[in-house]
C-alpha cells in the first residue's frame, strides 16, 4: 500500500519527466523542510561532549568506556596501532600534549605511551536520555511544562469561547454600529503587538496579575484574527436555521450552543490550532509578565538555558525537541479540520 | 381553539411598504393558503404571523390576543421552511426534540412524542439518521414532523414543497391535505403555485404588492375572480383577456359587452369549436397536442393573442382559420381599471 502510494505516477505504468520533476521537488522540500528538525531530534539524544565535537555527526555516537582494575573511573577505549602495525584495543588513563598514557586492559598493570596521532577512539551509538531524564530530575521542568499546558489550554479555551460570541453577534444579528465594531476590531491588526507591549505590562501590573499566569493568559485572548475568521464562517450559516430553532423556543444562548458553535466546527478547530500556535510559542508577553523562575513557561526556561558564557546545549536540545511535541500533536490531530465543512449539508 | 386576525397590519422597510394594510380572519381548522407571484410579500406576511418579523402598524391576534410584542417561540406558531432548516449536526430525533427540550419536557416524555410523530409521518426507522443521510421528501417529512411534535396552535408553511421534483410534491401535497384533516389544525401556506394553492387550500389569499386582491374558497376565485390579476393569476392555462375593441366585425352574441366593460375574460378551457361566423374568428398559430385535449394558441384579426384548450379534437392545421365560441357563464366582463364589473353570482 505504502510502496504503491509513494511510487505513484501521472500516467498509468509511464515514468514522465513530469513524475521526475515532482518527486524531486517534493524530496527537496521534505529535505529541506525535515532535515534541521531531524538533526535537531538526533542532537538532542547526544552528550554534552558528542554535541562540541568536530567534525559533527549526524547519529549520536559516544566513545565506549571500559573499567579496568586498578582504576576506579571508567576509562576511554581507543584502537592504538603500535610499531609493529597491530591494531588493538587500550584505554586511556591521561594525557599530556601530544602523549597520552595508555593500559591494555589485558594486563592492567602496564602502562604506554602512545602518540595522540596512532590510535582512534572506540566509539558506539548510544542515545542520551539522560538529556531527557536529567531535565526532570535537576530543573523544575514539570513546572515549566505545566505552565505551559495550563496557559495554551485554558487560552485557548477562552480565545474560543470569546471569539465565537463576538463573531455570532457580529454575523447574525443587525444593529447600529454592527460594521463599526466589526471594522475597529479587523483595525487592531494593523498595530504591532510590540508597540502594546508596554501599555499592557502597565494594565497587568496594576490589576496585580504580574507573576500569575492569567496574567499571560487574559490579555491575549480577544484576536482579532479570530472573530474574523470565525465571522466569516458564521456568515455561511443559513438564517433560516437560527429562525427555525427561535421558533422552537431555544434562548439566544442555547442557539448560540446548540446550533452554531457545533456548525462552526471547522473553523473552531483551525482558530484552535492558531491559538495553541501562538500560546505555545509566545515569548515577549511571559517574558515581561513573569519574572519568578516558579511561573516560566518552557519558552522562557529554554532562554535561561542559554547563558551568557556557558549555554548547555544538551538540555537546550532536549528541551527543544519536547516544546516541539504538542504543535505536532495538534497539527496531526485537528488539520483534517481546516479542509472539512459541515454546516452547508442540512439546508438545501 | 386557534383563530388568527390581522387589523390593519402593515410592513414597511423605510419607504417601501412591502405589506399595506391587512385585515384577515384566519377560522379555527381552515387551511389557508397565501399566493401571489414573487415579490407580493406573503413570505413577509407569514414571517410577521411567525414573530420572525416585526409588524410596523397595525394588530396580529392570535386567539383574540394581540400578540405584535410577543416572541416568535411564545406564539404557539410553528413553521416549516422552504429550505427546511433541520439542523445539520443533529439526528432525526434530535431534530424533531429541540423544540420540546427547550420547553423543559421530560426526556422520556419527549421520547414518546416524538416516536409518536415520526410513525404518523413514516419517519420511525429513520430516527438515527442525520439530515444528509435523508431524501428530499424525508426531509420535508421531518420538517412537518418538527412542527406537528410542538402541538402547534398554527402551522405556517413557507413554499415547503419547492424544493421537490414534479411527482414528488404531487404525492406531499396529498399527504399534507390528509395531515390536515387528522389534525385539524389551523395551517397557512404560503405558495407561488396556483395549482398547489387550489388543491390545497380551504380558502385563498391572492396577494399582489402587499395588498389582497382577493380571499375566497378556490372555486370563487376560479368562477369569479374579482378582477383581471387574480382572473390571471388562478387557473392554467391564463385566462384569455380580450379588449373588446378587438371584437369588432364579430358576432355580438354572447360576447356582449355591458356598459363600462374593457376587456373581455375567457378561460382557454371554456372555448369550443363553432360553425363560421358564430363565434370569433382565429387563425391558428401554434397547436400543443396532449392527447385527450389540445392547446392552441391563435390570434384574432387585429392580433390580440388567444389560447383556447380543445377536448377531444384533432389538432388544427397551423394558419386554419377557426370559431370559437363560450357561454354567456364563462365570459366574465373587467372595467378600465380591471375590476370585475356584475360577478354573476
Amino acid at each position: 500500500m505504502v510502496l504503491k502510494f509513494l511510487t505513484r505516477t501521472r500516467h498509468a505504468q509511464r515514468f514522465g519527466w513530469t513524475d521526475a520533476l515532482s518527486y524531486a521537488y517534493l524530496v527537496i522540500g521534505l529535505f529541506t523542510l525535515f532535515a534541521p528538525v531531524l538533526w535537531l531530534l538526533m542532537s538532542s539524544f547526544k552528550t554534552e561532549a558528542a554535541i562540541g565535537e568536530f567534525p559533527p555527526t549526524f547519529l549520536p555516537y559516544t566513545q565506549r568506556t571500559v573499567h579496568i582494575d586498578n582504576y576506579p573511573q571508567p576509562l576511554p577505549l581507543f584502537n592504538v596501532t603500535t610499531e609493529q602495525g597491530v591494531v588493538k584495543p587500550m584505554a586511556q588513563v591521561s594525557r599530556i600534549g601530544i602523549m597520552a598514557t595508555m593500559v591494555d586492559p589485558a594486563k592492567p598493570q602496564e602502562t604506554l605511551q602512545v602518540n595522540i596521532q596512532q590510535r582512534q577512539p572506540v566509539r558506539e551509538l548510544s542515545f542520551a536520555t539522560r538529556n531527557y531524564t536529567e531535565l526532570f530530575d535537576k530543573f523544575a521542568f514539570g513546572k515549566y511544562l505545566f505552565n505551559s499546558v495550563f496557559i495554551t489550554v485554558v487560552a485557548t479555551v477562552l480565545t474560543l469561547l470569546f471569539n465565537s460570541m463576538a463573531a455570532f453577534a457580529l454575523s447574525k444579528y443587525k444593529f447600529t454600529g454592527q460594521k463599526t465594531v466589526f471594522l475597529l476590531i479587523i483595525a487592531t491588526l494593523m498595530i504591532p503587538p510590540t508597540i502594546v507591549l508596554v501599555p499592557i505590562f502597565l494594565v497587568i501590573n496594576s490589576v496585580g496579575l504580574l507573576n500569575s499566569l492569567w496574567g499571560v493568559i487574559l490579555p491575549a485572548v480577544a484576536t482579532p484574527t479570530g472573530v474574523f475568521l470565525l465571522r466569516q464562517y458564521m456568515l455561511t450559516i443559513p438564517d433560516e436555521l437560527l429562525e427555525a430553532a427561535r421558533m422552537d423556543h431555544a434562548s439566544e444562548w442555547r442557539i448560540y450552543w446548540r446550533i452554531v458553535l457545533p456548525l462552526s466546527a471547522p473553523a473552531l478547530a483551525v482558530l484552535a490550532i492558531f491559538s495553541v500556535m501562538w500560546r505555545w510559542n509566545d515569548f515577549l508577553l511571559p517574558l515581561i509578565v513573569l519574572s519568578k523562575s516558579e511561573f516560566f513557561t518552557l519558552q522562557l526556561a529554554l532562554n535561561s538555558f542559554q547563558g551568557e558564557l556557558n549555554t548547555q546545549w544538551h538540555y537546550l536540545l532536549a528541551m527543544t525537541v519536547i516544546t516541539l511535541l504538542p504543535i505536532t500533536l495538534v497539527f496531526a490531530f485537528l488539520q483534517r479540520y481546516i479542509t472539512t465543512g459541515i454546516a452547508s449539508a442540512g439546508v438545501k | 381553539m386557534s383563530t388568527l386576525e390581522l387589523h390593519a397590519v402593515t410592513k414597511s422597510f423605510g419607504a417601501t411598504h412591502v405589506i399595506q394594510h391587512i385585515d384577515l380572519n384566519v377560522r379555527h381548522g381552515e387551511f389557508m393558503v397565501f399566493v401571489g407571484p414573487s415579490g407580493c410579500g406573503k413570505s413577509t406576511l407569514l414571517r410577521m404571523i411567525a414573530g420572525l418579523e416585526d409588524t410596523t402598524s397595525g394588530d396580529i391576534l392570535i386567539d383574540n390576543h394581540v400578540v405584535n410584542t410577543v416572541s416568535a417561540a411564545d406564539r404557539g406558531c410553528a413553521m416549516v421552511f422552504q429550505s427546511y432548516a433541520l439542523y445539520p449536526h443533529m439526528s432525526v430525533h434530535a431534530n424533531m426534540a429541540f423544540g420540546l427540550e427547550n420547553m423543559g419536557m421530560r426526556k422520556d416524555l419527549i421520547h414518546e412524542k416524538v416516536t409518536a410523530t415520526a410513525k404518523l409521518l413514516r419517519l420511525d426507522n429513520l430516527l438515527d439518521r442525520r439530515p444528509t443521510q435523508l431524501s428530499g421528501g424525508q426531509r420535508q417529512r421531518v420538517a412537518i414532523g418538527r412542527a406537528i411534535v410542538r402541538e402547534p396552535k398554527i402551522f405556517l408553511f413557507d413554499e415547503p414543497l419547492s424544493n421537490l421534483d414534479a411527482e414528488l410534491r404531487v404525492s406531499m401535497r396529498s399527504e399534507l391535505r390528509e395531515l390536515h384533516h387528522r389534525l385539524g389544525a389551523t395551517m397557512i401556506y404560503v405558495t407561488h403555485d396556483q395549482v398547489e394553492a387550489m388543491t390545497l387550500a380551504d380558502r385563498i389569499v391572492v396577494l399582489r404588492q402587499g395588498q389582497i386582491e382577493q380571499v375566497g374558497s378556490p372555486q370563487e376565485l376560479y368562477e369569479r375572480p374579482a378582477n383581471t390579476f387574480v382572473a390571471g393569476f388562478i387557473g392554467s392555462p391564463r385566462m384569455n383577456f380580450i379588449p373588446i375593441s378587438s371584437l369588432s366585425g364579430m358576432p355580438a352574441h354572447p360576447f356582449v359587452p355591458t356598459p363600462n366593460t374593457q376587456t373581455l375574460g375567457i378561460r382557454p378551457e371554456h372555448f369550443v369549436l363553432c360553425a363560421p361566423h358564430e363565434g370569433l374568428t382565429v387563425t391558428v398559430t401554434n397547436t400543443e397536442y396532449m392527447g385527450s385535449q389540445t392547446l392552441v394558441q391563435a390570434t384574432l384579426q387585429d392580433g390580440t393573442k388567444i389560447e383556447a384548450l380543445l377536448q377531444d379534437t384533432t389538432p388544427p392545421a397551423l394558419h386554419q382559420t377557426l370559431s370559437l365560441k363560450t357561454s354567456a357563464t364563462h365570459i366574465h366582463s373587467f372595467d378600465a381599471n380591471g375590476q370585475a364589473i356584475g360577478n354573476h353570482a
